[in-house]
């Protein structure tokens, strides 16, 4: 089947899981318990506030009424109100996400990356010690419960020798900004802003006829319209954003990302202390994540190694690292993206125990303490939310790794 | 067996022996032999009876689960298996290079032809740039008969032939002493096979280097080397210079060796196949390793094992038909 | 009747069988270490009243908080009871959930497999398109969704790891009866006119179970895990029996003060216990489809 036939049939493939993700996570949250206000309130203590909370919560009306509204708020991005406070659960789960995505990046670089090294090590000593002792390595990083292993780091090094932080991101003073870079109108004002926005559109019109060029096309009526709507197009944009820019007083580039936020930032001491504070929950993840790529990696690694070419190679003297990364590793990397695809899910599930271990203030941490305050709507948005982020993910991978793999193509 | 101080190379009691989980495979089994310089030395013998392990062993490349357990490889003063492991790189393909038997799966797929020169050259003569490399490529590939500007062809626009050319180019291309070739012909055609044995001749007499011919055909190396080893079952059976195999050949194993050749001169000529296969090395017969298949086996051959026996100048045979006293 | 000569003729395998693991390498020696950890570990936990020291729910046996010594090997917790007890008597909760999980998934899981890919067609489909949604699903996040609705307990936590679980049956019983089916013997069998059922049940049954028996080991491992870190989020069980992932949590808010071995040894055990049966797993299917090994 050619590629364009599998990335529309695997889209295809993705609404229907979501949906049944969707109705299965409603079921279990809404159906099943009975009535969650209940629940919440545990005795009938106050009726007045809980019919109150059915009311604001749409938890009064008929089943099916419900099933509606949510599904079509999910797609306007409306996961419903917290039952602690009435404030939106997609407000509280945006906030808290970036931080989860900077502790899952920083671990599945980690595991990769030991997993790799480890992988091709292992390969090298081919039924050797140091071969058996790295896969008893990796079957046992799996066994060990990852919050067990988080408390044994945080007490060697940050009870034991008090080298890294035991919890938290960051200490709140020395939050990143990212980039903040203050605007107002330029001397001359809008007029020297409107001049300016004229060499934008000049530069696009510019950039239109320099490729043309490049290609030797001749240039024709079409070519002139198109530099013109160039030009203008050029023109708003400066003058628009730039405006926008300037009545807020400037640019503020941000990604919730604090590693990249202090770099954006300039301050390296705040990079420094996001680092020391990121290392250990990234190592606890990535440690109990890196078995399966030392796995794949190291099966991988054999199956080229025992290639003729590989020996050739090696008969012809060439150097041991040459050999090893050179010639055997390309064959391992399409596999290890794949598998980083598949991993994510146990990524997500490994990084609730570790921010709760860590006190690590991302999706995860959030989703015990709505646990701990008994909010179910709050429970129920940041489930759909894990599954579909589950969902995306494994659908990029499945689109990336059928581009990269010229089998799927033909 | 020539004079052992003057030899390019020198082998002695040379013992390889694959680890399997069924038990130790002796495929080399206490093999000794020199070399000479600008000596070609064929190498003849059956599937499994060792002599592709012997050739990566010169070199110390005997895949795993295979090990050298015995002997010595004393290459121009350097004993090659107490060598540490850059000093053995650097022996590799400028010493002593090896042309493996099938092109196809020898070559890098993913570099271009001219890349696995370059960085053949610049791993063992680093100050060499790239492009003084490329134009030694070039000349190389002239040498060869293939023309220069396919240096920037991937092996895969290659055929057959003249993949195994460029082999044999990466093998000359730092003037080894000794070029060790397995096989080299078996994967190509015959015409071809002419034309690549008849290269390798030429190089060797251009280059004065060492030739080592691996082959399970013994027509090929009849002609083409000066002394021929006989290999079964891992043991030498027979060593002499191969005029003395074609006329007078003395081990049983190389007489029916060269009744199964085809003459084509002979137009009644009745080939004759050797009864029997090659022993299961993990269940040797006692006694000699041939006397199952052996016409002349006696009582003798099949309880002890014959020892190398010295029939001629420079000519030996393991077998209990040249003992002393005996008349074959 | 049919039913019971299966199984005598299963039996009557696997004795000889068991014996022959000792021949079979590295693996087998997988299988019987993992094993040996596991029934070392069920052993002590069913003899833990009669060996066990002191009664592990008692309080201030010893002095609080105090580390591991001559009299108290594991050292005492916070409530000044002993650790060593407590982890010989620990495992229970988890070795209870963790089995009524297993129990659980082969109720449902393989004779929904079984069902589906024999049948095949539209429901297969749909049934499929089900198990996949939910194994792509965050094992643990759904576990977590399912006791938060259900309530803690035993049979509650072994319910939501089931859950999670089944879709693994699931999918190696569809893609085993898949490929057996495509072999010869099964269209042997159906050409003689053997009911459907017959073809089941004494052809394929039979060739699945090894596949069965891996997917139960990795089963066991994760539901031990799952159930520690249920636990760990306060998901466990409400009452005050000796369990290790309590410990665990209880231990967390000690270590500040450098009490180490509060969860040092329960997390051992807890290891060890998922460690006997990943290891018997890795051993089983190395067994079952070798690989690499020459």
């Amino acid at each position: 089947m050619t590629l364009r036939t599998y990335i529309i049939s695997r889209i295809l493939l993705t609404i229907p899981m979501i949906f049944i993700l969707l109705t299965t996570v409603f079921l279990v949250m809404r159906v099943l318990p009975g009535d969650p206000v209940m629940l919440h309130f545990e005795k009938m203590e106050n009726p007045e506030a809980m019919a109150l909370m059915r009311t604001r919560l749409g938890l009064d009306k008929p089943l099916l009424f419900q099933y509606f509204d949510y599904v079509i708020g999910l797609f306007r991005g409306d996961l419903g109100l917290s039952m602690q406070d009435y404030s939106p659960v997609a407000q509280q789960i945006f906030s808290a996400f970036p931080a989860t995505l900077e502790l899952a990046i920083c671990s599945m670089i980690i595991a990769v990356l030991i997993g790799i090294f480890l992988g091709v090590e292992s390969s090298k000593a081919y039924n050797r010690p140091k071969d058996q002792l790295i896969r008893v390595f990796g079957i046992v990083t799996y066994a060990i419960p990852v919050f067990f292993l988080g408390m044994i780091l945080q007490m060697i090094f940050g009870v034991g020798l008090h080298w890294l932080p035991v919890g938290g991101r960051i200490y709140p003073a020395m939050e990143p900004t990212g980039l903040s870079i203050p605007l107002s109108l330029p001397p001359g004002g809008f007029i020297t802003h409107f001049l300016l926005s004229s060499l934008a559109g000049l530069f696009l019109l510019g950039v239109y006829f320099a490729v043309a060029k490049v290609k030797h096309k001749k240039l024709s009526r079409k070519d002139y319209i198109i530099s013109l709507a160039l030009f203008v197009t050029g023109w708003l944009l400066w003058a628009g954003i730039g405006w926008y820019c300037i009545s807020n007083g400037g640019i503020r580039v941000a990604t919730g990302l604090f590693t990249i936020d202090s770099l954006l930032e300039g301050n390296l001491y705040k990079f420094g202390l996001t680092l020391k504070y990121l290392f250990l929950p990234s190592l606890t993840l990535g440690l109990v994540l890196c078995g399966i790529f030392i796995r794949i990696t190291r099966s991988n690694m054999l199956e080229t190694l025992r290639l003729d070419f590989v020996t050739a190679a090696k008969a012809r003297g060439l150097k041991e690292s040459t050999v090893t990364y050179g010639y055997a590793l390309r064959n391992a990397f399409l596999p290890v993206l794949t598998m980083m695809g598949l991993q994510f899910a146990m990524l997500l599930a490994g990084a609730v125990l570790t921010e709760t271990t860590f006190s690590w203030p991302g999706l995860g941490r959030y989703l015990i303490d709505r646990i701990n305050f008994r909010d179910y709507t709050a429970i129920q948005g940041t489930v759909v939310v894990f599954g579909i982020l589950v969902s995306i993910v494994s659908l990029a991978i499945d689109l990336l790794y059928a581009y990269l793999d010229p089998r799927i193509r033909l | 067996m020539g004079n052992m101080t003057q030899s390019l190379m020198t082998v002695d009691t040379l013992t390889v022996e694959y680890w399997t989980r069924k038990g130790k495979i002796r495929a080399v089994d206490n093999l000794s032999f020199s070399l000479e310089k600008s000596e070609t030395l064929g190498v003849v013998g059956e599937s499994g009876s060792g002599k592709s392990t012997l050739g990566l062993s010169l070199i110390d490349l005997v895949p795993f689960p295979g090990r050298i357990t015995r002997g010595k490889i004393v290459l121009n003063g350097k004993e090659i298996l107490k060598l540490q492991k850059d000093e053995l790189r650097n022996l590799r393909g400028k010493e002593i290079c090896y042309v493996f038997q099938d092109p196809m799966t020898s070559l890098n797929p993913v570099k271009k032809i001219g890349d696995h020169f370059v960085e053949l050259i610049r791993t063992h003569e680093p100050q060499v740039t790239k492009q003084q490399a490329l134009e030694r490529a070039k000349k190389l590939l002239r040498d060869v008969g293939i023309q220069p500007e396919r240096v920037s062809d991937y092996p895969h626009q290659l055929s057959g032939g003249m993949r195994q050319r460029v082999m044999i180019a990466l093998a000359i291309a730092l003037n080894p002493a000794i070029v060790v070739a397995d096989e080299p012909t078996t994967a190509l055609d015959v015409i071809v096979q002419a034309k690549i044995l008849d290269l390798l001749n030429a190089l060797r007499d251009a280059y004065g280097m060492a030739l080592i011919l691996i082959t399970h055909d013994l027509s090929i190396v009849l002609q083409r080397s000066d002394r021929i080893i006989v290999m079964y079952a891992g043991q030498m059976v027979e060593c002499a210079p191969s005029t003395e195999i074609y006329l007078n050949p003395k081990h049983p194993y190389t007489q029916r060796l060269l009744k199964s050749i085809p003459n084509i001169e002979l137009a009644d000529q009745k080939l004759e196949a050797i009864s029997g296969s090659p022993p299961d090395l993990l269940n040797l017969p006692k006694g000699c390793r041939f006397w199952p298949r052996c016409y002349y086996a006696f009582e003798k051959c099949r309880r002890e094992a014959p020892p190398l026996i010295e029939t001629g100048t420079e000519h030996f045979a393991r077998c209990f038909l040249y003992e002393e006293g005996r008349k074959a | 009747m049919k039913k019971l000569k299966i199984k005598k003729s299963m039996l009557s395998h696997l004795l000889p069988g068991l014996t022959s693991l000792t021949k079979r390498g590295l693996a087998g020696w997988l299988v019987i270490f993992g094993a040996i950890l596991v029934i070392a570990v069920i052993v002590m936990t069913a003899l833990s009243p009669w060996i066990a020291p002191h009664d592990p729910s008692a309080l201030t046996v010893g002095p609080r908080l105090s580390p591991p010594s001559t009299q108290f090997p594991f050292g005492t917790d916070d409530l000044g009871r002993d650790m060593l007890s407590r982890v010989i008597s620990g495992g229970g909760v988890m070795l209870q959930v963790a089995i009524l999980s297993v129990i659980v998934c082969l109720i449902i899981g393989v004779p929904l497999g079984l069902f589906s890919s024999h049948t095949g067609g539209v429901i297969d489909r749909f049934i499929s398109l089900i198990m996949d949604s939910v194994y792509a699903f965050p094992g643990f996040i759904l576990a977590i969704a399912f006791t938060v609705v259900l309530g803690r307990g035993v049979i509650n936590m072994a319910l939501s790891i089931a859950v999670v679980y089944v879709p693994s049956y699931f999918r190696i019983i569809r893609s085993q009866v898949l490929s057996i089916k495509e072999m010869s013997y099964i269209e042997a069998a159906n050409a003689a006119g053997a009911r459907k059922r017959t073809v089941l049940l004494r052809y394929i049954l039979p060739n699945v179970v090894p596949s069965i028996a891996v997917v139960a080991t990795v089963n066991f491992a994760d539901a031990i895990l799952t159930a520690a870190g249920l636990t760990f989020i306060g998901m466990g069980v409400p009452v005050n029996i000796p369990d290790w992932g309590w410990d665990l949590t209880n231990g967390r808010n000690l270590l500040p003060s450098g009490a180490w071995w509060v969860i040092t040894f329960p997390g051992l055990m807890i290891i060890l216990l998922a460690l006997g049966f990943t290891l018997m797993g890795e051993g089983l299917s190395e067994l079952l489809s070798p690989k690499l090994e020459e």
